[in-house]
């Protein structure tokens, strides 16, 4: 035990004395839940829209002010002519031009219906769609007002729409738990393979494996701080994104600390089999990130939807560890569920854990002999 | 005078497949003894080195090593040798203290025992200014060196090099030497591969290795005798390419 302590200091040592290692564990992490919460976002906060007012009533006036006040939008220019709207579009400054035709509120009293266009630009169709949607819900939510107030209302069916789990539609909902999947894998897998592959390419292991240390305790001497250090990897992005972000842990935050010790094992136990394969530094870096990373950002419901690809994706999805652990990660967090409604991607996750700790054990010993 | 016995080799044979790496290896290596092995690459040097040291095992033959059965005791092997190859030069981001303290803490010494036989190092080497210095800020020479001591801290039976002075300057190579003299004087075994057939005639006694085979062990001076040669270049070069002489 005391030859086992030994070690594990010496590879405590390792990490604290080399910064690129220090900044791949604490600096990308916290980096990156910054960048993914502050930068990437699908959420709208003050996107700036111009309005062509063509009738300038009363009417209008409070439609636009109900949609610069919804907190979303900020007011741009007000427009005199359809010419401008092009101009405004191509300065890019401006998300989107609502244009309300001529005569509007007496035609929305006399008709009972008026006409309003909302123009946005399609050269960024996520932002489109974003800034229509929103403006479309304002003017609905406006409509049912107006039919309430007005005392010849009709009774319309009005869908009510609500969005559980998260309400505000806060895009650092989605990106936390992804980017924990994203830099679990990263650190444990990359780190623990570059670790191992370099004591083979120094010659090291060579005298350790010489040495009354057993190649579990190398093994499992070598994982180790890893192991300790990535947990508290997830503390600090967890409680990062509570300060920050205020995002809460909805469900039990023992099973989720429990079930990202499992995922961090899993990914150990990737990062070793990995290094029993790769035979220097550089093979180890390029299978953790091509092999790893990659798919984890494109294929693992990350970002993308696994309901919206094509099968073959899916399928090569269903083959990647980290896509279980979202599911997982997103239940408990945002939606609150208990074990009850993960136990199947844990156990997954738990027979991935398996399969790579056999395999490795199995390439290690044909190595050794 | 008789001597004793601290490696017993009797018809080791290891194989990978068909491919037959040590073929029927017989020898003695005594106590105290500077043991050379010599040999081209893919004689089989290595193959032997792993079977002595306990990291692989023999598939037949009788392989006793400070005592212990080489098949069925590896474990026991390994904590009563050292061993040093020519790519170890210790942990560059740890200092010279820092290696022996893991090194020492591995091969289960006390570490009132290791601070104390720290300071009798560095104080044999002239090296009491470097003890906090990490090894990447070190010269070379000073590493392997500094190494070679690491790999005799714990006071083993036995202490196997293999080729320890690889890219090292002469003068280095020849104060390493001198190490290990004074190693095999205080009655540890030296067991060394090397490249360099001048140090070959520094050994008490020489294998010369080819094809997987003993083809030669003696003393340098019997082997010169024996194979009317000025040097063990020479004898080493008569016996594994014959058909050039």
């Amino acid at each position: 035990m005391k030859r086992f302590l030994g070690f594990v200091k010496k590879e405590f040592l390792h990490i604290f004395r080399d910064y690129r290692t220090m900044i791949i564990l604490f600096g990308i992490p916290a980096a990156q839940i910054l960048l993914f919460g502050f930068v990437v976002r699908t959420d709208l906060e003050n996107a700036r829209i111009a309005f062509l007012d063509l009738s300038r009533d009363e009417v209008t006036l409070k439609l636009s002010d109900k949609i610069c006040s919804s907190g979303f939008f900020s007011r741009g220019e007000y427009l005199t002519s359809y010419k401008d709207v092009d101009q405004v579009l191509r300065g890019s400054k401006i998300k989107a031009v609502v244009i309300f035709e001529e005569d509007f509120s007496t035609k929305l009293t006399g008709e009972g219906k008026a006409a309003i266009s909302i123009i946005t630009d399609g050269s960024e169709p996520n932002m489109a769609t974003l800034t229509t949607n929103y403006i479309t819900a304002i003017i609905n939510d406006f409509n049912r007002d107006l039919a309430g107030t007005a005392a010849n209302g009709v009774l319309l069916v009005q869908p009510e729409v609500s969005m559980f789990y998260n309400p505000s539609l806060k895009s650092q909902f989605m990106f936390v738990p992804g980017v924990i999947t994203l830099i679990m894998i990263l650190i444990c897998a990359l780190m623990t393979s570059i670790t191992i592959t370099r004591e083979k390419e120094f010659g090291t292991m060579e005298v350790l494996l010489v040495s009354p240390l057993k190649p579990i305790q190398i093994i499992l001497g070598k994982v180790l701080p890893y192991f300790i250090l990535s947990f508290i990897d997830v503390i600090l992005i967890l409680l990062l994104s509570w300060l920050v972000f205020g995002l809460p842990v909805k469900g039990s935050l023992a099973l989720l600390l429990a079930e990202s010790m499992l995922y961090i094992l899993m990914s150990l136990s990737l990062g070793i089999l990995i290094s029993t394969v790769a035979r220097t530094m550089q093979q180890a870096i390029f299978i953790s990130l091509v092999g790893m990373m990659l798919p984890t950002i494109l294929l693992s419901g990350f970002i993308f939807p696994i309901e919206n690809m094509p099968k073959v994706y899916g399928w090569i999805s269903s083959i990647l560890p980290p896509r279980y652990f979202i599911v997982i990660i997103k239940n408990i967090m945002i939606k609150g569920t208990g074990f009850l409604y993960v136990w199947k991607e844990t156990l997954i996750l738990v027979m991935f854990t398996f399969a790579f700790i056999g395999l490795a054990i199995r390439n290690f010993k044909i190595r050794l002999q | 005078m008789i001597r004793n016995t601290v490696i017993s080799v009797h018809n080791l044979v290891k194989k990978f497949g068909k491919f037959i790496a040590n073929d029927h290896l017989n020898f003695e290596v005594y106590e105290g003894e500077i043991f050379g092995f010599l040999g081209a690459n893919g004689a089989g040097k290595t193959t032997a080195i792993r079977i002595l040291s306990g990291l692989s095992a023999p598939t037949s033959g009788e392989v006793i090593v400070a005592g212990f059965n080489a098949k069925k005791q590896p474990e026991k092997i390994k904590k009563s040798i050292g061993y040093m190859c020519q790519k170890f030069s210790l942990y560059e981001d740890l200092t010279v203290r820092e290696n022996i303290m893991l090194y020492g803490g591995i091969y289960g010494m006390s570490k009132k025992e290791i601070r104390e036989r720290t300071k009798s190092l560095l104080v044999r080497l002239h090296y009491e200014a470097y003890g906090d210095r990490l090894i990447a800020s070190l010269p070379l020479g000073l590493r392997q060196k500094l190494a070679f001591s690491v790999a005799v801290l714990h006071e083993p039976r036995i202490v196997f090099l293999d080729e320890p002075t690889g890219g090292v300057d002469p003068i280095t190579r020849r104060q390493f030497w001198e190490m290990i003299y004074e190693t095999a004087a205080r009655g540890i075994t030296v067991f060394v591969t090397t490249h360099y057939m001048d140090e070959a005639e520094y050994c008490d006694r020489v294998s010369i290795m080819s094809e997987g085979r003993i083809v030669a062990l003696d003393t340098p001076a019997g082997l010169k005798d024996q194979y009317h040669s000025e040097s063990v270049e020479e004898v080493f070069i008569k016996i594994t390419r014959p058909g050039k002489n």
